[in-house]
């Protein structure tokens, strides 16, 4: 690592790179992209497909590694940690929605909630009394002993959502929340993020659903890998 | 200044011209008219009770010339009729032409999507006189767009479940809004 650090901010990212290799074929999904979120700040992600929206959600929740470039979460860069370190620093810091819930589901809704809480070292009592909560914001407290198998795709989606919140990140990384959801849905969904970043949640949040991102503080657009706008409602 | 919300958003959408506003107004006010009689505030009201916030409600000057003009061309007839403790409100009722005009406009099917659309013009012919670039034109209409939504989105939050013309127009300017910003998307891929 050269230089100073940069003043720290939740999240920053420099010249990031990511290039897929297939069959002697070099596809650039990302091409040099700084982005920088601030602590408490909820920032929408949109662009068309292949403008390397999803690319760049996964490199910054370490699901893949970045080509080239830097990527700081809380002062401290991460983009050279060994998969191990990544899934700590995701544990502490880091909720992640994927599009498909990918709930356990071998457990109840409750204990999906929880286990993300406990293997950050919360008490099982707070873990529980987040879960309720969580659950009960989402509308789904009758859910809880049931098995994922048994609830809708939209339920699903809002146990993903609770999950991820679980353990307080200070990072949440949203891949299209909504994506699957009727507009009943969705309006929970939203409802449940406009909150928790009341609270002074920091988000992060690719989506194709104009609607969705106009809850945000600010806007980026991607555009073949690179930002092509950057805006904030003023 | 500070406008309230309502107000903001009816500013904000899109405004036609003059013109425009007046011959659509003749058809709301023609429609109303076709329940019941009503006087030149009643039949605003009628229409934001119905619609809600988002919108454009003409304001009570307009309806009168509107209404002045629809008497001078035949399709409406009006009475003063007197009240006890204010003044005496003149009350607006159907012609038989008013009738056929009403029926007329029922029965046509609807103008679809904006051809001459006052955005796109500029997009196109506004760079090629040197006077802006597309891509600070595209993303600042976007920007414009996400505007509306947002504050769409507020109404809609605050609109009660059971105002549902009100719901489903916004909810239909929502979707406009969405396809704009798609078309606006298509628009940067061609051009830019």
């Amino acid at each position: 690592m050269t230089g100073a650090a940069p003043v720290p901010v939740m999240l920053r990212t420099r010249k990031l790179v990511k290039e897929y290799r297939a069959g002697g074929l070099c596809v650039e999904a990302l091409r040099g992209v700084d982005i920088e979120l601030a602590f408490g700040e909820f920032v929408a992600v949109m662009g068309p497909s292949g403008s390397g929206k999803s690319t760049l959600l996964h490199v910054l929740g370490g699901l893949v590694q970045a080509t080239s470039g830097e990527i700081w979460l809380r002062g401290q860069r991460v983009d050279g940690l060994s998969k191990r370190d990544w899934a700590i620093q995701r544990r502490r810091h880091i909720g992640y929605v994927f599009q498909s819930a990918n709930l356990l589901s071998t457990m109840t809704v409750a204990d999906n909630v929880e286990l993300p809480a406990i293997l950050s070292g919360v008490s099982a009592r707070q873990a529980r009394q987040r879960r309720e909560e969580l659950l009960d914001d989402l509308g789904l407290t009758d859910k809880a002993r049931v098995a994922p198998a048994r609830l809708s795709g939209g339920e699903q989606q809002r146990v993903a959502l609770a999950r991820a919140l679980a353990h307080h990140p200070s990072l949440l990384l949203a891949d299209e929340p909504t994506g699957n959801l009727d507009s009943a849905n969705t309006r929970d969904v939203l409802r449940l993020l406009r909150r928790t970043h009341a609270e002074g949640q920091a988000i992060l949040l690719v989506t194709h659903d104009a609607r969705v991102a106009s809850n945000a503080d600010r806007v980026i657009n991607l555009y073949d890998g690179m930002v092509a706008d950057d805006w904030s409602f003023g | 200044m500070a406008l309230t919300l309502e107000a903001r958003i009816v500013t904000h959408l899109r405004q036609p011209r003059v013109l425009e506003v007046t011959s659509i107004v003749r058809q709301h006010l023609l429609a109303l008219l076709a329940k019941e009689p009503a006087h030149g505030y009643e039949l605003k009201l009628a229409l934001e009770q119905t619609f809600g916030a988002a919108y454009p409600s003409p304001n009570i000057g307009q309806i009168y010339v509107t209404l002045k003009r629809l008497e001078a061309d035949g399709l409406v007839r009006s009475q003063d009729v007197a009240q006890t403790t204010r003044p005496n409100k003149r009350v607006y009722e159907l012609t038989e032409d008013g009738r056929d005009a009403v029926a007329a406009w029922v029965d046509e099917p609807s103008d679809g999507p904006r051809v001459r659309d006052d955005f796109f013009t500029k997009l196109i012919l506004a760079p090629r006189a040197g006077l802006a670039d597309q891509m600070e034109l595209i993303n600042k209409q976007r920007h414009h767009y996400y505007r509306l939504m947002r504050g769409l989105n507020e109404v809609q939050e605050s609109a009660g479940r059971h105002d549902t013309a009100a719901r489903l127009l916004i909810e239909g300017n929502l979707l406009h809004l969405q396809a704009d910003l798609d078309w606006l998307e298509r628009c940067q891929e061609e051009l830019v």
